[in-house]
């Protein structure tokens, strides 16, 4: 695997397809896999995820990735969390309790508040504070759950569903988005350019 | 705070668009990819494919349709039609779609909703219904309209939602085509009894008539004939929705 590789993770029911057009619109050739070698050693590595938390983090776990995924994150390797790829990086979450995330990232997700719509599924506006990465603007969002608090060591983006939630968080060129930046038109493609043009950690 | 979704739909048969739109700069109205592009220049929020493809061999060439839309669009795709199983969606999920729409056949086996679900999750899976009035409230029609089921609509959609469902396209049968508006009475009745997002369709003319449908609860406006004149763009409605108070993606 080529520290100039791209790798998205297969993580088993994840619609990979909208992730690969976006960076092939982006003039990257990406590779899905799930194999740990790649996904320690790729130059670059896009975790998405549709579907349940437990269900998710057991893949993982049956394919060997939990450790890999947790060594990249910790050492500052060029990582994209997108949705459920970003609510994995969590310590849990209140959708499936009794199994725990990678605990790269503290903090537990819950469930959106009565009163609103869930999922929240639509276009919502986000506000990042000292980010170079994120940036404010629109961004789609289809989601039932998310974090509330910015984690400590992270630089976040915030934005508003019933009350404040955490919409994306960022620590160099480690970026987690609950939101889709593939599905979020040229704004999203923006985000993605900056991520694959921003230095990864030496190796 | 989130913003209403603007929906263009396109009826595609046999990998053509039905009703293709006449803009200008586009070589060909029929072409499902140019198309969507455009509206995605134009600032549709989300892109809505139905197949009315009539045979098998139509229905393959959804797939296609839908890998050729994903290569140019990044805004996200909702497809139906001829969805009857898990194993169709999935084929349509693997293809691009970023979610799909379940009718006719979710109606007949509701436990596919559940089946498709658990293996996706509920941002992937929409229960479209076909809604007509009928005396006391609404009934659920199938098979495009032609089989009155006598099945309350607003009940179905609640069942769809407890069994997973994450959203509900919500099309007035009475309304489809009119240009009257949307159904204000059937949007209000299943927002009231359902907490997940719904998709107003069907007898959208004008800028007006999607902001009754956002006060109605509607999240989601999905239209087609108001875009297939070419009058109106997407950007315009927007601009309008906007005067007229309702929150849109700018």
């Amino acid at each position: 695997m080529s520290e100039s590789a791209t790798v998205v993770v297969r993580t088993g029911t994840a619609n990979l397809a909208s992730v690969l057009a976006a960076l092939g619109r982006l003039g990257v050739t990406a590779r899905a896999s799930n194999a740990p070698a790649d996904v320690q050693a790729a130059g670059r590595v896009v975790l998405p995820g549709v579907g349940a938390y437990g269900s998710a983090m057991d893949r993982l776990a049956a394919d060997d990735l939990i450790d890999p995924l947790r060594q990249r994150i910790r050492t500052g390797m060029p990582t994209l969390g997108i949705c459920l790829g970003m609510q994995l990086l969590f310590n849990g979450s209140d959708e499936s309790p009794d199994r725990p995330g990678l605990g790269v990232v503290p903090g537990k997700l819950q469930r959106f508040e009565r009163g609103v719509r869930v999922p929240q599924m639509g276009w919502n506006r986000i506000v990042a504070e000292d980010c170079d990465i994120l940036q404010s603007g629109y961004v789609y969002f289809a989601n039932s759950y998310r974090a509330v608090g910015a984690p400590d060591g992270w630089s976040a983006a915030m934005a508003d569903h019933g009350g404040t939630f955490l919409a994306a968080i960022e620590r160099g060129p480690v970026v987690a988005c609950q939101f889709h930046p593939e599905l979020s038109g040229s704004f999203g493609l923006a985000l993605i350019r900056r991520w694959l043009s921003i230095g990864g950690a030496p190796c | 705070m989130l913003t209403v979704r603007i929906i263009p739909c396109l009826d595609i048969r046999d990998g053509e668009v039905v009703k293709g739109v006449q803009f200008q700069h586009l070589r060909s109205a029929g072409d499902p990819a140019e198309l969507a592009a455009e509206y995605e220049r134009q600032g549709a929020d989300e892109l809505a494919m139905l197949d009315v493809s009539a045979t098998p061999e139509g229905r393959k060439t959804a797939v296609q349709t839908v890998k050729a839309v994903r290569r140019v669009l990044a805004v996200p795709m909702l497809v139906g039609g001829g969805v009857r199983a898990a194993d169709d969606a999935a084929a349509l999920l693997d293809a691009g779609a970023d979610k799909v729409s379940a009718n006719t056949a979710a109606v007949e086996h509701p436990k596919m909703i559940d089946e498709i679900a658990e293996r996706f999750g509920s941002q992937c899976t929409v229960l479209a219904i076909d809604a007509a009035e009928c005396e006391g409230g609404f009934e659920v029609v199938t098979r495009s309209g032609t089989h009155r089921t006598g099945q309350d609509a607003v009940a179905w959609a609640r069942e769809a939602a407890n069994r997973g469902a994450g959203e509900i396209l919500l099309t007035s049968w009475d309304r489809d085509g009119t240009r009257r508006g949307y159904h204000l009475e059937l949007i209000g009745q299943t927002a009231r009894c359902v907490c997940v997002p719904i998709i107003a369709s069907g007898g959208a003319q004008n800028a007006r008539h999607l902001a009754e449908a956002v006060r109605a609860g509607a999240t989601g406006l999905l239209a087609a004939s108001i875009f297939h004149d070419a009058e109106l763009t997407v950007g315009d409605l927007k601009r309008d929705l906007g005067s007229l108070g309702v929150e849109v993606r700018s």
